[in-house]
């Protein structure tokens, strides 16, 4: 396989509170191609988002920091390099997407002119031709009317078009990584497949890779081509798309899909995991999900359990599957 | 489901709700909201009956206009057969008691200063079903029955986590016994994991006790999960009414099927290339003529720009307001 367009090993995010350490990302290790949708799912609070602001360096400090690991993009480790140096890959070379476009845009530009600053802090271009690139962008996103859309506000555009209009702004720019925050949990049904769509168009026109953070499991079984579940401050379990959805390994990825309700159930019960997500200050020990599993074993209380591979790329963290028993 | 002749839990009839939108400043420039324009449709006792629509499309207001929380512009509203409208005092706040709801985000019905036990408790105090010992008892019961711990109630709401507190929202809404319930985005605010609990508690204790439920979502599979029948709402219009086997295997409006269409499902060798319903939901503030859906159907002829479709019956309990299903 040719080398990853980002590697990811090792990475540590702790918060230092009055409260105590949060361990919110606890050793996560991960890789994503050239032109690869990676999807990176859990439920609130399981460390998905920390890890993306730490891939980008802005997880809010203090309380929050990096305190080991390295993030290797373009041969550089992203947590080694200057912060100048990481200016000129932010927004540039990987870009963010949030899930809320209403707090992203500013209320008192025009869009174009937002999606015009955008374009000339990371590229050197003649002043003249920025308006015709920023309607371009605002036309690749589907956007009707760009060169009239341009000259409006953010109040102007409704959800849908306002997390448009962010994914134009980051285009704009052609980044190698797209990263895309809970993309869709924000906007109506239909709104949330023009979205997909447009993602999946981008990366095919411009073979860009796209990291998906979401907790919708219908999300990532439309568009991902591969998957990481992340608990409590660990990734759990990694596969190909496929075979997480049809051969999970792990406790948790497997009472994760029991849960989520629709066609394939019909009115069946739900599975339902018991007790709760456990607190990052005190996690429990051993594997974190131990508590909750309903095949935990006295190994499991003590140990963390080591990445055991159980599958082509397929990797779990479950001392179940421990040389390669099951 | 028992036998046909099941009285109707509640129906409504040419239900309206308009909101002014803005007032001119010298002359009569008001604009207003159509939230709900003209709304059909009964719940069976004992049934589930979902609401299915996009944000703004007046599914939350019809549960509120249900529920007496908002005064209908027109229409009439009937629990077991009787118009609210003609009731009196007494026999509204009787109604009041047996009917309930449950919102999306339990915390802000919540006052943060009370403990649960007068959170679950007031209502019962208000309506003069218990006081004291025996109502302490009566919370007790709600809460071990929604999975909580009677031990609760000495508690303050933020001490829960969310879906804890919808477990309490929930258990004040059983502590008063009601017939009728209203689920307003039930899940939408939680996990995965904790939705599924929910999820699975709404169902039990609707089969233990017999409620009718209206369930209000936009998410399409929870929808699935839970209703007995569904009706799919746009712009303050209900486009198609149908059981939920009959909605999700034979959609007949253009709307639903391309909601339908865009359902996710956890499932990656379903994927498939969607037909991809361009434009947006329009504003319900001087909404399209006609059919509301006109501007963004594939199929629209001339009539859709000018008449909106009566709801009407194509049989096998479903009904579908479409000018193409009624030509036909």
């Amino acid at each position: 396989m040719a080398k990853p367009l980002l590697e990811v090993r090792g990475l540590k995010t702790y918060f230092f509170t009055d409260e105590g350490v949060v361990k919110a990302v606890d050793g996560v290790d991960f890789d994503i191609q050239e032109g690869e949708i990676f999807g990176l799912v859990g439920e609130s609070g399981c460390g998905k988002s920390v890890t993306v602001l730490s891939l980008l360096r802005v997880v809010p400090s203090p309380p929050g920091r990096i305190v080991g690991g390295k993030v290797m993009f373009e041969g550089r480790d992203l947590t080694k390099i200057s912060e100048g140096e990481m200016r000129r890959i932010r927004g540039a070379k990987i870009s963010m997407i949030f899930q809320d476009p209403h707090s992203s845009l500013n209320p008192v530009f025009r869009i174009g002119d937002q999606i015009a600053e955008a374009i000339q802090l990371h590229q050197r271009i003649d002043k003249k031709e920025v308006p015709s690139k920023a309607a371009e962008a605002l036309d690749l996103v589907r956007i009707p009317d760009p060169e009239d859309r341009m000259y409006q506000y953010p109040h102007q555009f409704s959800g849908g078009m306002k997390q448009r209009a962010m994914m134009a702004m980051m285009l704009a720019c052609n980044p190698a990584l797209l990263i895309a925050d809970e993309p869709t949990t924000a906007v109506d049904v239909t709104i949330q497949i023009q979205i997909l769509e447009l993602l999946k168009e981008l990366r095919r026109k411009r073979g860009a890779s796209i990291m998906i953070i979401t907790h919708n499991l219908g999300v990532i079984a439309e568009i991902c081509d591969r998957v990481a579940v992340m608990y409590a401050g660990n990734i759990v379990e990694q596969a190909d798309v496929v075979s997480l959805f049809e051969k999970p390994k792990h406790p948790y990825t497997l009472a994760l899909l029991g849960t989520f309700p629709g066609a394939e159930k019909k009115r069946g019960e739900l599975t339902v995991i018991p007790g709760f997500v456990p607190s990052l200050v005190d996690p429990p020990s051993g594997c974190k999900f131990h508590p909750r599993c309903p095949h935990a074993k006295s190994i499991c209380t003590k140990e963390m359990p080591p990445v055991v591979e159980v599958g082509e790329g397929h990797t779990v963290r479950c001392h179940l599957y421990e040389g390669g028993k099951r | 489901m028992m036998s046909k002749a099941v009285s109707k839990m509640v129906e409504v009839r040419g239900l309206k709700k308009y909101f002014i939108a803005e007032r001119g400043l010298f002359f009569g420039g008001k604009k207003w909201i159509l939230a709900v324009d003209g709304v059909d449709f009964h719940i069976e006792k004992g049934e589930i009956f979902g609401l299915v629509g996009e944000s703004g499309c007046g599914k939350s207001t019809v549960g509120k206009l249900i529920l007496g929380l908002l005064k209908p512009t027109a229409g009439r509203i009937y629990s077991d057969g009787q118009d609210i409208a003609d009731m009196n005092g007494g026999e509204v706040r009787k109604l009041r008691r047996r009917m309930s709801i449950v919102y999306q985000h339990p915390y802000s019905s919540f006052n943060p200063r009370m403990l649960v036990r007068d959170i679950v408790g007031r209502p019962l105090e208000t309506f003069g079903i218990a006081k004291g010992k025996e109502k302490d008892e009566l919370v007790a019961k709600a809460l071990k029955e929604v999975g909580l711990n009677p031990e609760h109630m000495f508690r303050y709401p933020h001490e829960f986590s969310g879906g804890q507190q919808q477990r309490i929202a929930v258990a004040r809404v059983l502590a008063l016994n009601p017939d009728f319930v209203v689920l307003d985005e039930p899940t939408s605010a939680l996990d995965m994991s904790v939705q599924a609990h929910i999820l699975n508690l709404l169902g039990h204790l609707q089969q233990k006790y017999n409620f009718s439920y209206l369930f209000i979502s936009h998410d399409l599979n929870v929808i699935e999960h839970m209703s007995d029948r569904i009706g799919v709402m746009y712009v303050g219009k209900l486009l198609e009414v149908a059981t939920r086997e009959e909605l999700y295997e034979n959609p007949l409006h253009p709307y639903t099927r391309f909601l339908l269409d865009a359902v996710l499902v956890p499932n990656p060798k379903r994927r498939r290339k969607r037909e991809i319903l361009g434009g947006e939901v329009p504003s319900s503030i001087n909404p399209p003529p006609g059919c509301r859906f006109h501007p963004r159907c594939p199929y629209a002829m001339d009539v859709c720009r000018r008449e909106f479709p009566e709801l009407v019956d194509v049989g096998r309990n479903h009904q579908v307001a479409c000018h193409l299903v009624s030509r036909k």
